[in-house]
């Protein structure tokens, strides 16, 4: 018995379950809030073309709209500034092996129920790999924070000072990028940063340094709390979009023995 | 003394609603000034230049020398009910349904004699005051008043069918997000209105007014302008019982073609400002149409609030005046299109406001949003079709009336050096 077929069985038969940790594209689903001068991120948007009516009479079908970066969607480097001129930095270029990988899961949740500004440290990370072991090279790594559990106006959590929700700290992820050569970070907030992330050095680090580095990120993820810390392969391939600096995408999980 | 209005019952559910009727609509174009005069609550009659006279009704020539230059002019409203009838039969439908109706011969101060609807309180040979309303045909009529407010005057049936009156209507405010928005339902509050819904987009943002509707028991509703989807579902919800529409989403980005380098704003603006208000007009519009005629709160009105840079193009606001032209054109199809069933559609053209921040850098004057407020009741509660808010709509308007060409040309000046 080959491989695939080996992993189809153990789909089949459940022993391996697929998990879905994408939200469902709403129009009334959150999207990243900028100062109103710059341009904004448009919300997720759809319009009849018919629905078994005059305007066509036997079948319904809609004409979407939305920002790449709207819902659960993935970060290409192309979206950062510091990730410009890299290549292959778009999602129509980037290899396809890299859509379907490991995933190691730091939960955070505890920490992010008691504040709402949690940051992800370098001793988090290392307090997870002493459990768990080292992270290896190529992994993607998940800041499980329960964050997707939230709804309303406690998802952005906009205040007068701007937005408050978890994140890593620049030491953290570069830590991550540098010494354990991570393929992406992925989050259950809005943004791959923290939401006062503009007050950090550099502002917005996770954007930053990742698409510096030419990693990738995850954002608005859900119900990462299905996952094992490690074990798990994480499915996550954009629309081929051409230039495409992000895409929003049907993230799944295989996850043994569940 | 007109009977105070008391809050209609509930509506028995076992009986069909009554479908609108109009009185007659046919009207010579010489006639229309009239109309467009009631539109903006003037009182005004064509005076011949060569003679001066005064006439009525409207004419293509004057009455006395035949001459043909007769601009229309305002007029003092004063004047005498000479002689009156009650009228109990009536082919016309719109009448048998309102009978007894009482009409009579008015000499006016300004001259000539006129025909008009006369108020209930008006005595047997009083004075009266002179005022040109909008029928439900949307066609200019005289109707002569009391030389002095009475209690309740505008409780008298003819008024109510004259007028959008707010008092025991329902009323639905499309944004709550709206800097204006508390303001509006506070007037709204003061004129009697028995219900004010708000539509709140995107509820996962805060926003400074909420609290203050809240506190003022508006009922906040989920409808996002930009989605199709919410505006059925809140018209499916609240569109058999609104009886007056204020369409008060707004999008507005400064700049033009040039500074914007993209079409993003743009898109925006025509989103909220134009398919917005077509999208709430397809929801709603259809319901509000069938109940023109529904007894005391029936639907009345369909209010939109249009920058003055609609009738020509405003800088430094360039791009954002396009959506508000678009929005305009549509408001006069949707007036076309409610013609039928009586619906009002009033607009109220603002000047840059004070409670606007992209208003910010602008030099007084500025509306406040209480005068806006105040210029939506009023023009509701005198069933107008255009209210001009503010020193620079007013102004904008005089200056297009008089020559659009050159009104465009001062509103587009160059700077030095570009």
């Amino acid at each position: 018995m080959s491989t695939l077929a080996k992993f189809a069985a153990a789909i089949a038969d459940g022993s391996i379950k697929v998990v879905d940790l994408t939200h469902t594209l709403d129009p009334d689903f959150p999207v990243i809030i900028l100062p109103p001068e710059f341009g904004q991120c448009a919300r997720f948007r759809m319009e009849e073309i018919s629905a078994y009516d005059h305007r066509g009479p036997g079948w319904k079908w809609h004409n979407i709209s939305m920002s790449e970066h709207t819902g659960t969607h993935f970060d290409a480097p192309s979206h950062w500034i510091s990730g410009r001129d890299l290549p292959r930095a778009a999602v129509d270029e980037i290899d396809v092996d890299n859509f379907v990988g490991p995933v190691c899961v730091i939960d955070c949740s505890a920490g992010a129920a008691k504040d709402e500004d949690f940051e992800l440290t370098i001793p988090v990370i290392q307090q997870w790999e002493a459990e768990h072991g080292t992270i290896p090279a190529g992994s993607w790594v998940l800041m499980r924070t329960d964050w997707s559990k939230r709804s309303g106006a406690a998802y952005l959590n906009m205040k007068e000072d701007g937005p408050h929700s978890p994140g890593p700290t620049p030491e953290a992820i570069r830590f991550l990028i540098e010494q354990r050569d991570i393929r992406g970070f992925g989050v259950e907030t809005v943004g791959t940063d923290a939401g006062q992330g503009s007050h950090y050095t550099p502002p917005y680090p996770a954007h930053y340094y990742l698409h510096g580095a030419g990693k990738y990120g995850l954002q608005c993820l859900a119900g990462l709390d299905a996952l094992p810390p490690t074990g798990a392969v994480l499915i996550a391939a954009p629309l081929k979009i051409k230039n495409g600096t992000g895409s929003p995408l049907r993230v799944l999980a295989l996850v043994e023995g569940a | 003394m007109t009977q105070a209005l008391t809050p209609p019952p509930k509506k028995n559910p076992q009986k069909r609603s009554v479908s609108p009727t109009r009185p007659p609509e046919i009207r010579s174009r010489a006639a229309l000034h009239l109309t467009a005069a009631a539109a903006e609550g003037r009182f005004a009659l064509q005076r011949c230049v060569e003679c001066g006279t005064v006439q009525y009704p409207p004419r293509d020539a004057c009455h006395q020398c035949l001459g043909t230059d007769l601009p229309w002019e305002d007029m003092p409203d004063g004047g005498e009910l000479l002689a009156e009838t009650t009228v109990h039969a009536s082919p016309r439908l719109y009448f048998r349904e309102r009978m007894p109706w009482r009409s009579g011969t008015v000499q006016l101060d300004a001259g000539p004699t006129v025909l008009a609807h006369v108020h209930g309180d008006v005595p047997r040979h009083g004075r009266v005051r002179i005022q040109t309303r909008l029928d439900k045909s949307g066609q200019g009529v005289l109707v002569a008043l009391p030389e002095h407010d009475t209690p309740n005057m505008e409780d008298d049936p003819l008024m109510r069918a004259l007028s959008a009156d707010p008092k025991h209507r329902r009323i639905l405010i499309t944004d709550a997000r709206s800097p204006h928005a508390p303001q509006i339902a506070r007037a709204l509050q003061k004129a009697g209105a028995a219900t004010i819904f708000a539509g709140e987009a995107e509820s996962w943002r805060p926003y400074p007014g909420r609290d203050a509707l809240l506190e003022l028991g508006v009922d906040i509703l989920p409808m996002d302008v930009t989605d199709t989807a919410s505006v059925q579902k809140m018209a499916g919800e609240i569109g058999g019982k609104t009886d007056i529409l204020i369409n008060t989403a707004h999008f507005l980005r400064p700049g033009g073609v040039l500074d914007r380098g993209d079409t993003g704003f743009a898109r925006d603006e025509m989103e909220v400002n134009y398919l917005g208000l077509m999208r709430l007009a397809q929801a709603f519009g259809p319901g509000m149409a069938s109940r023109t005629a529904d007894g005391v709160n029936s639907a009345v009105a369909w209010v939109n609030l249009l920058s003055a840079g609609a009738i020509t193009n405003a800088q430094p606001f360039g791009v954002y005046s396009a959506s508000q032209a678009a929005a305009y054109s549509l408001s006069q199809s949707l007036r076309a299109e409610f013609r039928s069933s009586g619906l009002r559609v009033m607009n109220v053209f603002f000047g840059p406001t004070e409670e606007d921040d992209w208003y910010q850098p602008l030099p007084p004057p500025r509306v406040t949003s209480g005068a806006l407020a105040r210029s939506i009741v009023d023009g509701l509660q005198k069933g107008l079709e255009d209210v001009w808010c503010g020193d620079i709509a007013k102004d904008m308007r005089d200056r297009f009336r008089r020559d659009p060409k050159v009104l465009e040309r001062e509103m587009t000046f160059g700077g030095e050096g570009a």
